[in-house]
C-alpha cells in the first residue's frame, strides 16, 4: 500500500547524515543554564539576586540511532535539559554541536536545526492545539517548513494510520475527544512529521496507565527502528528507562553524576548517588531486597547547591574532601563518573583501592 | 530535498478520501446556545431592535422631528400618539424607534473598536512578555486606576460635548480592560506546550499567534467584550444624559430622559420611556453574554 | 509581611504620577487654547503673552507638568475659573458628601447584596437561586441615572414620602444626622446601592456555592457538624473576598456618583464635576479627577492589603 512507501520515505535521514555513524548525532559541551529568581525592585536597583543552577555545566554526547535514558529525581535539570536542547529556552553558556555542526551557526541555523529535532511533552493535553482538529495539528509543523497543505495533510494521516489510529476516524477529531494514550499517539505522530533525526521524549509516557505506557513504548521501539530515530528519553521512570535504553545518564541538582551502557549501569552502578537511587527500585525478586540505604530527605535547593560534590550531603560514602573538591567527569571503558572514589589521588580514601567494584 | 519525496506519494488521492469530522468549536457553541431559550430570547430582541435601527426611517408612524406646541407632553395613548409625546411634542414611538440607532451605535461601536484594539495590545504584551509586557501592561495600569465613569467623563468633559468624543472617549475607557483580560488570557496560552511545541518546531511568532494563539484566546476576550456592551450601553446613554454625547435634536435614549427629566412630574410613565428602552437593551446583551460565557465554558 | 506592604506601596507611587500626568493631560487635550476661557475677549497680544507666561503654558510641557505636580503634592490644586475659589477647597467640601452617600450606598448594598448572594449560593439551582440571579442580572443591567427617576416617580411625585432632590434645609453647610436631612440622602442611597448590590450578589453566590462544595465541608457535615456551624465556616472563608469586592466597589461609586447627583442635585463631586463641564472649568474638572482618581487608587492598595492581612492563603510574594 502507498503508506508504507511513504514511511519508508520519511525514515531516510532528510537532513543528510554527514559525518557517518562515529560522529554523535549530538554532543553537548559545558551546557548552563541559570534562572534569575525574581526580583524585588530594591534587589533591581542594587544589582543583587539569586539564581537557580538548573542546568550547571553539563556535557554529553548522544550516538546515531541510540536511546539515551535520562534519569533523576524531579527538578534534577532533566526537563530543562531537554528545553535547551529544542532551544526553547537559551541556554546561558555552553554548545550544541548536531551532526559536527554548531547549533545556531551558519553551517546549522536553528530553524533547520528544530525541523530535524522534535519532542514530546509529558502532558498529552496541554500539547495539543484544542482548537485545531488532529490532522491540522500534525501538519502544521511540515505547512512552517514550506511543505504545501494538500500534502502535508496527507503526510499527517499516513503517521496516523503508523502510529495505530485509523485516519478515517480521527484525523478530523479534536483533542478532547481522544483518550490519553491516543493522544500521546498522535504527538508522537505530530513530531514525527517534520521527519526529525532526533526526537526528545520528555516523560512522554509518565501520565499513561500501565498497559498504555507498555503500547506506546513498543511503538516507539518499532517507529525508531522503521525511521532510523536516535531518541533522548526522559523520564522518573527507572524500570521503563532500562527498557528502552542503549545508553544512561544520571543527573543530580543539574550536573552529571554517571553515565554509560544502560546494562552496566544498572548492574554495576559506579556513582553513590546512581546506587542509592537504584536502591530505590522495588525490586520483584525477594532475594533481591534493597538492603543499602535509599535517599532520605530531598534534594538540596538548586538556588544555593553544596559546595565541592553537589551529592556529599546525602551521600553515605562522604568524607572531608568531596565538601571542597568538585569531581570531575571521569571516562574510564565507556562509562563516566563523576565522583572522587574514582577519580585516582583525588584524596577520598577508597578513591586507589576502589576503581570498579560497586 | 523533502519535496522529491513527496512527489513518490499519492498524494492527492489521500487528500479526496472523506474522513469523519467532528463539529467544530463554534459550531458547539451555536448547538448550545440554540438550546437556551434565555439566549434565544435575548437574541430575539436584539434581532428586532437592529430591524428597527436599520429601517427605522421606514417603520415610524409619524415624523419623529415634528414638533408642536398644542401637543406637548401628551400621556401614553393619546390619540394618534400610542406613546405620547415629548416636552416639543414630538411623537414618542417614533422617537424611541429611531432613537434605537444612535443609541445601539454609539453603545456598540466603542466596545467593537477597543475590542480589536485592546486584544492587539493584550495579546501582544502576553505573547512577548518581559519588557514589552512590563511597559504596556504598567501604561495600561494607570488608566486602570480610574472607575470607568470617571474616566469616560473625565474626558468627555474636556474633549467636549459631541457624538465622535463620546465615542472616543469610551473607547479609551475599554481598552484597558479588554487588554487586561487579553494580556492575561494570552499570558496561560503561551505556557501550554502545544505553543511550546509549534516554537520547537520552528514556526515564526506571526505564525504561532496566528494558528495557536489566536483561536484559543479570541472566545474568552469576545465573551468578556460581550459584557462590556451593555456597560457601554449605559455609559453612553449617561453621557448623552449629561449633555456630553449626542447634541439635539437627534433622538437618543439617553438624551430624551435628559430633557424630559423636567416632565416627571406632569408625565412621568412618558418621561421614563426612554430608560426602559436602554434596560431592555442592556439586560438583552447582559443575558447574551452570560449564555455565551457558559456554552464557551468561559471561566470568569 | 512589612516588605510586601512596601512593596505594595512602592508600586502604587508610579501609577500615582502617572493618574497625574493623566489628569495634568486632560487640560492639554481639550479643544482651544487653555487660556481663552479666562481671557477677556479683547485682550491684547501682549497680555495675552503675559499671561502665557503667568500661568507658564510658554515653558516645555516636562517643565509644567513638574511645578503642576509639585503644588498638586503641596495640596494647591489651582483656582476655579467659575467661582474663583481655589479648587482644593470646592473638591473637599464635595468629596465628604460624595463619600457619605457611596459608603450608604455600599453599606445598603453589601448587606442585601450579601443576603441574596448567600441565599442563591446555598439553596443553589434552586428557585431561590433562580430569583436571586435574576435580581442581579436586572442590577448590573438597570441604567441607573433612570432608576433615580423612577425612585423620584414613585416615592416623591406619586406617593410623597420622601423629598425628591438636595441635601435638605441649609444646604450642603449644615448637614445633621437627623431625619430632616437623613430622608434626602434615601432614594439616592438606594439608587447608588443597586450597582454594587448586583455585582456583590453574584460574587458571594459563586464563593457559598464554592466553599460548600469544597471537601472540607463535606468532611465537617460528616463530623456532625450543625447547620449553624457550616453557616459560619462559610462567612468566614466567604468574608475576605466579599470585603474586598465591596471596598472595590465603594471606590467605583466614588468615581461614579455623578449621574445619580445630577439626578438628585446632590452636592457632591458628581455635581462639581457637572457644573464644571458645563462652564468649562478646566482647573475644577481636573482638580475633581485627581482627587477622585487618587482616592480610588489608595482605597485599592487598602482593599489589598486587608485582604492579605484577612486572607492567610494569599500568598504575595
Amino acid at each position: 500500500m502507498s503508506i508504507g512507501i511513504s514511511i519508508d520515505h520519511i525514515g531516510a535521514a532528510t537532513g543528510g547524515d554527514r559525518g557517518g555513524p562515529a560522529q554523535p548525532l549530538l554532543t553537548v559541551n559545558r551546557l548552563v543554564k541559570h534562572f534569575d529568581l525574581k526580583k524585588s525592585f530594591i534587589e533591581t536597583l542594587i544589582g543583587g539576586g539569586k539564581v537557580v543552577r538548573a542546568v550547571d555545566g553539563v556535557d554529553f554526547r548522544i550516538m546515531k540511532g541510540e536511546t539515551l535514558g535520562v534519569v533523576g529525581e524531579s527538578g534534577c535539570g532533566k526537563s530543562t535539559t531537554a528545553r535547551l536542547l529544542m532551544h526553547l529556552i537559551a541556554p546561558s553558556a555552553g554548545e550544541i554541536v548536531f551532526d559536527g555542526e554548531t547549533v545556531g551557526s551558519p553551517a546549522l541555523p536553528l530553524r533547520e536545526y528544530r525541523r530535524q529535532v522534535q519532542m514530546v511533552f509529558q502532558d498529552s493535553y496541554s500539547s495539543l492545539n484544542p482548537r485545531l482538529t488532529i490532522q491540522d495539528s500534525i501538519a502544521f509543523g511540515p505547512q512552517v517548513h514550506g511543505v504545501p497543505k494538500i500534502e502535508s495533510i496527507s503526510r499527517a494521516r499516513d503517521l496516523l494510520a503508523r502510529v495505530g489510529l485509523e485516519p478515517r476516524r480521527f484525523a478530523g477529531r479534536y483533542p478532547h475527544e481522544l483518550s490519553g494514550g491516543q493522544r500521546q499517539r498522535v504527538n508522537i505522530a505530530r513530531a514525527l512529521a517534520s521527519k526529525p533525526r532526533l526526537v526528545i521524549l520528555d516523560e512522554a509516557v509518565s501520565a499513561l496507565d500501565k498497559s498504555v505506557e507498555a503500547q506506546v513504548l513498543n511503538l516507539l521501539m518499532d517507529l525508531k527502528d522503521e525511521f532510523g530515530l536516535t531518541y533522548l528519553f526522559i523520564s522518573h521512570d527507572l524500570h521503563v528507562v532500562r527498557y528502552i535504553s542503549d545508553r544512561v545518564m544520571v543527573m543530580y541538582l543539574g550536573k552529571v553524576a554517571e553515565t554509560g551502557p544502560a546494562e552496566a549501569v544498572f548492574e554495576q552502578p559506579l556513582h553513590p548517588y546512581t546506587r542509592a537511587l537504584l536502591s530505590s527500585m522495588p525490586s520483584m525478586d525477594p532475594d533481591h531486597r534493597t538492603e543499602e540505604a535509599a535517599l532520605v530527605g530531598d534534594p538540596p535547593n538548586p538556588i544555593d547547591p553544596p559546595p565541592g560534590c553537589r551529592f556529599h550531603t546525602r551521600c553515605p560514602q562522604a568524607e572531608a574532601i568531596c565538601a571542597r573538591t568538585v569531581p570531575s567527569l571521569e571516562a574510564t571503558d565507556g562509562r563516566e563518573t563523576a565522583c572522587l572514589i574514582h577519580e585516582p589521588g583525588s584524596g577520598h580514601s577508597r578513591a586507589d583501592a576502589v576503581i570498579y567494584a560497586a | 530535498m523533502n519535496t522529491n519525496v513527496s512527489l513518490t506519494l499519492p498524494a492527492p488521492t489521500a487528500k479526496v478520501e472523506a474522513i469523519e469530522r467532528s463539529p467544530g468549536f463554534w459550531s458547539g457553541v451555536i448547538a448550545k446556545l440554540m438550546r437556551d431559550p434565555v439566549a434565544l430570547g435575548a437574541c430575539a430582541v436584539l434581532f428586532a431592535l437592529i430591524l428597527i435601527a436599520v429601517f427605522a426611517h421606514q417603520l415610524v408612524p409619524s415624523d419623529p422631528y415634528q414638533t408642536s406646541m398644542i401637543k406637548r407632553l401628551k400621556p401614553i395613548g393619546f390619540d394618534g400618539f400610542p406613546l405620547g409625546t415629548d416636552e416639543l411634542g414630538r411623537d414618542m414611538l417614533s422617537r424611541l424607534m429611531l432613537g434605537t440607532r444612535l443609541s445601539l451605535f454609539m453603545g456598540i461601536t466603542p466596545v467593537l473598536i477597543a475590542f480589536v484594539i485592546g486584544s492587539g495590545i493584550g495579546i501582544l504584551a502576553g505573547y512577548a512578555g518581559g519588557l514589552i509586557n512590563t511597559l504596556i501592561m504598567r501604561t495600561i495600569d494607570i488608566l486602570y486606576a480610574f472607575p470607568s465613569v470617571l474616566l469616560a467623563i473625565a474626558l468627555s468633559g474636556a474633549l467636549g460635548a459631541g457624538i465622535g468624543n463620546a465615542l472616543l472617549s469610551l473607547t479609551i475607557v475599554f481598552i484597558p480592560q479588554i487588554a487586561r483580560v487579553a494580556e492575561s488570557v494570552t499570558t496561560q496560552v503561551r505556557g501550554r506546550d502545544y505553543v511550546e511545541a509549534a516554537r520547537a518546531s520552528g514556526a515564526r511568532p506571526f505564525t504561532i499567534v496566528r494558528v495557536h494563539v489566536l483561536g484559543n484566546v479570541l472566545g474568552p476576550i469576545f465573551v468578556f467584550a460581550t459584557s462590556l456592551i451593555a456597560v457601554s450601553m449605559i455609559l453612553a446613554s449617561g453621557l448623552s444624559f449629561l449633555g456630553l454625547g449626542v447634541r439635539p435634536p437627534e433622538p437618543e435614549w439617553g438624551l430624551m430622559l435628559n430633557t424630559l427629566r423636567t416632565a416627571i412630574y406632569t408625565q412621568p410613565w412618558v418621561a421614563a420611556l426612554p430608560g426602559v428602552m436602554i434596560f431592555i437593551t442592556s439586560i438583552s446583551f447582559n443575558l447574551l453574554s452570560d449564555s455565551l460565557r457558559s456554552a464557551m465554558d468561559v471561566k470568569s | 509581611m512589612i516588605f510586601y506592604l512596601l512593596r505594595r506601596i512602592v508600586y502604587t507611587i508610579p501609577i500615582m504620577i502617572g493618574v497625574a500626568f493623566f489628569c495634568f493631560l486632560l487640560v492639554h487635550i481639550s479643544p482651544g487654547d487653555p487660556l481663552v476661557s479666562i481671557l477677556p475677549p479683547d485682550a491684547s497680544i501682549e497680555l495675552q503673552k503675559q499671561l502665557m507666561r503667568l500661568y507658564g503654558f510658554d515653558r516645555p510641557w516636562y517643565e509644567q507638568f513638574a511645578t503642576w505636580f509639585w503644588r498638586a503634592l503641596n495640596g494647591d490644586l489651582g483656582t476655579s475659573i467659575a467661582s474663583g475659589r481655589p479648587v482644593a477647597t470646592e473638591v473637599m467640601r464635595a468629596v465628604g458628601n460624595t463619600l457619605m452617600l457611596s459608603c450608604m450606598a455600599t453599606l445598603i448594598g453589601f448587606l442585601f447584596g450579601g443576603l441574596f448572594g448567600f441565599v442563591a449560593g446555598y439553596f443553589r439551582d434552586s428557585w431561590v437561586d433562580r430569583v436571586a440571579s435574576a435580581f442581579s442580572v436586572l442590577g448590573v443591567s438597570v441604567p441607573h441615572y433612570w432608576l433615580g427617576m423612577v425612585l423620584v416617580i414613585i416615592f416623591s411625585s406619586w406617593l410623597m414620602w420622601l423629598p425628591a432632590t438636595g441635601a435638605g434645609p441649609g444646604g450642603s453647610g449644615e448637614w445633621a444626622w437627623d431625619w430632616a436631612h437623613i430622608q434626602f440622602m434615601v432614594l439616592p442611597a438606594i439608587t447608588m446601592s443597586v450597582i454594587p448590590m448586583g455585582i456583590i450578589a453574584r460574587t458571594v453566590r459563586a464563593l457559598v456555592a464554592d466553599i460548600l462544595a469544597q471537601e472540607f465541608v463535606v468532611g465537617l457535615r460528616a463530623k456532625g457538624l450543625t447547620d449553624l456551624g457550616i453557616f459560619l465556616h462559610v462567612v468566614k472563608n466567604a468574608a475576605p473576598t466579599a470585603l474586598a469586592v465591596m471596598g472595590l466597589q465603594l471606590g467605583y461609586l466614588l468615581g461614579g456618583s455623578i449621574l445619580i447627583e445630577t439626578v438628585f442635585s446632590w452636592p457632591g463631586t458628581g455635581f462639581l464635576l457637572n457644573s464644571a463641564i458645563f462652564q468649562r472649568d478646566l482647573p475644577l474638572l481636573q482638580g475633581t479627577i485627581l482627587v477622585l482618581a487618587t482616592f480610588f487608587v489608595v482605597l485599592n492598595l487598602l482593599v489589598d492589603v486587608l485582604q492579605t492581612t484577612l486572607d492567610p492563603r494569599i500568598q504575595r510574594s
